[in-house]
């Protein structure tokens, strides 16, 4: 069994070890961009403009209501589809495979950004209307104020929420070994499908996502108690 | 443009009936799943609470594991795992069971939900207010009684809207089944769009699927109302020293 799992040409240590760095990779990929359309979506809801609340509101129902392998093969063959068109247009009528790292990393960050867009909007929410009038009472513009009295305190209220989207982000990943890229997930059914000994492997996966998950639990804890430093507690 | 139609419609005619089948056993699987989970919840909630370390550590490590690994992950161990033990499972005579992608999926939701709703159920516990048992006690309830007749109920309700969410949750995840080869609304999908190349059959099972969550969210909003009467939101349009109107009207039933 130990030989099985070494680093090196007769075990998949080491492959085992690669998928876990590619499923890391796609993760804070996912999450990077997933902050950025959630921010956005939440600006949307908040900006008090009718249109853009409606379309907010529909991005994150859709998001809420399609199961995330959907989105995944939707997003997936419809830039294929949408590539392939737009090529087309220009004469060019060739097979195009799109690179399966971004496309997953787009789905996810779709689905992180509908769900966080949530716990932005209430995180806004949370902060006190006086600072907000105090701030526009000194005579600061609105971007400054988003940039100086909301967005470093929106982070205290939405840590909880955000991560707990982490958590689900993590596991999400493994969706996108159906997809044919090569992170943990996958690298251990190849693993299976040549030592046949599947339980073994997939047990390991598991323990390799639980120390993932167990390990992002602690730091979010971390986060959110210097997330605290400042406040004073009954 | 009248073409694109007439092919949407070939497309439905083609694949709808199909797709239709595939939310039928889309629900089975989630309905299944969740009355089986949710029957295992609460008995794990207090295992998860109590102070008998006998009980409460395997509880947590069933809960760790879990809600700490993938589901698709939790599939792969149990339907392709077992094929490691089936000369064992053969002479236990399990096999028919482990053999069968249905049986697997059907156990993996299961004791996935399982682990998730008892959290949920486990919060909804530790949220009834301490006066309510405390006044359950005093009038000599204890034990049984006092988690049927006070905690539970409360609990339940507490945990409602949570617990809402966990289903829609569920009808989402149930789509990796397909990639054991089930063919449930997704799996049916993957195979529309396998033989007609549009993808215009993903959009469809897009729709079905937003069409079951937001019904079983407008359903799961009239429950809440029911059974949280009290939660109700107060007119916010409604003068700011006016008291909420479920204070000022007799409680409707």
């Amino acid at each position: 069994m130990w030989e099985l799992l070494s680093f090196g040409d007769k075990g998949w240590g080491d492959d085992l070890a690669l998928g876990a760095i590619l499923t890391l990779q796609l993760a804070f990929a996912s999450l990077g961009l997933g902050l950025v359309f959630g921010l956005a979506t939440a600006g949307m809801k908040l900006s008090g403009n009718r249109v853009l609340l409606g379309l907010a509101n529909g991005f994150t129902t859709a998001i809420r209501g399609i199961p995330d392998l959907l989105t995944l093969f939707l997003i997936y063959f419809g830039s294929q589809f949408a590539i392939q068109t737009l090529l087309s247009l220009f004469g060019y009528e060739g097979q195009v495979e799109v690179n399966g790292f971004w496309a997953g990393v787009l789905a996810l960050s779709l689905v992180f950004g509908g769900y966080s867009s949530e716990v932005f909007r209430g995180a806004f929410l949370a902060i006190p209307k006086g600072q907000i009038e105090a701030a526009k009472a000194v005579g600061m513009p609105p971007a400054l104020i988003f940039r100086r009295v909301l967005l470093p305190q929106v982070w205290r209220y939405a840590l909880p929420g955000l991560g707990n989207l982490w958590l689900s982000l993590i596991k999400d990943t493994s969706l996108i070994s159906v997809i044919a890229l090569d992170e943990l997930l996958r690298k251990t059914f190849i693993a299976v499908g040549i030592t046949k000994e599947p339980f073994l492997f997939y047990g390991i996966a598991c323990l390799i996502y639980l120390a993932i998950t167990t390990v992002s639990t602690g730091v979010i804890m971390r986060l959110e108690a210097w997330s605290e430093r400042g406040v004073r507690r009954a | 443009m009248e073409d694109y139609l007439a092919m949407l419609a070939d497309l439905a005619v083609r694949y709808g009936p199909r797709l239709l089948g595939g939310v039928v056993v889309t629900l089975q699987l989630v309905g299944i799943s969740l009355a089986l989970g949710g029957m295992m919840s609460v008995p794990l909630a207090l295992a998860r609470l109590s102070r008998n370390p006998v009980l409460r550590l395997p509880a947590f490590a069933y809960v760790f594991f879990f809600r700490g690994t993938p589901l698709l992950a939790q599939i792969y161990l149990i339907y392709y795992g077992s094929g490691q033990f089936r000369a064992a499972f053969e002479q236990a005579g399990l096999w028919w069971f482990f053999r069968d992608a249905w049986y697997c999926a059907l156990l993996a939701f299961t004791l996935n939900t399982g682990a998730y709703t008892a959290e949920i159920v486990r919060g909804g516990i530790q949220g009834v207010p301490l006066g309510d048992i405390e006044a359950a006690r005093a009038c000599g309830m204890s034990g049984f009684t006092l988690y049927r007749r006070i905690i539970l109920p409360t609990a339940y309700r507490i945990a409602l809207p949570a617990y809402g969410n966990e289903i829609i949750l569920m009808v989402k995840s149930s789509s990796i089944a397909s990639i054991i080869t089930i063919f449930d609304l997704m799996g049916e999908t993957k195979l529309a769009f396998s033989r007609s190349f549009r993808l215009e059959v993903y959009l469809m099972a897009a729709a079905l699927y937003l069409v079951i969550t937001l019904s079983f969210e407008w359903v799961w909003a009239r429950l809440e109302r029911w059974l949280n009467p009290q939660r109700e939101a107060p007119d916010l349009k409604a003068p700011d020293l006016q008291p909420p109107a479920a204070l000022v009207e007799p409680q409707r039933q």
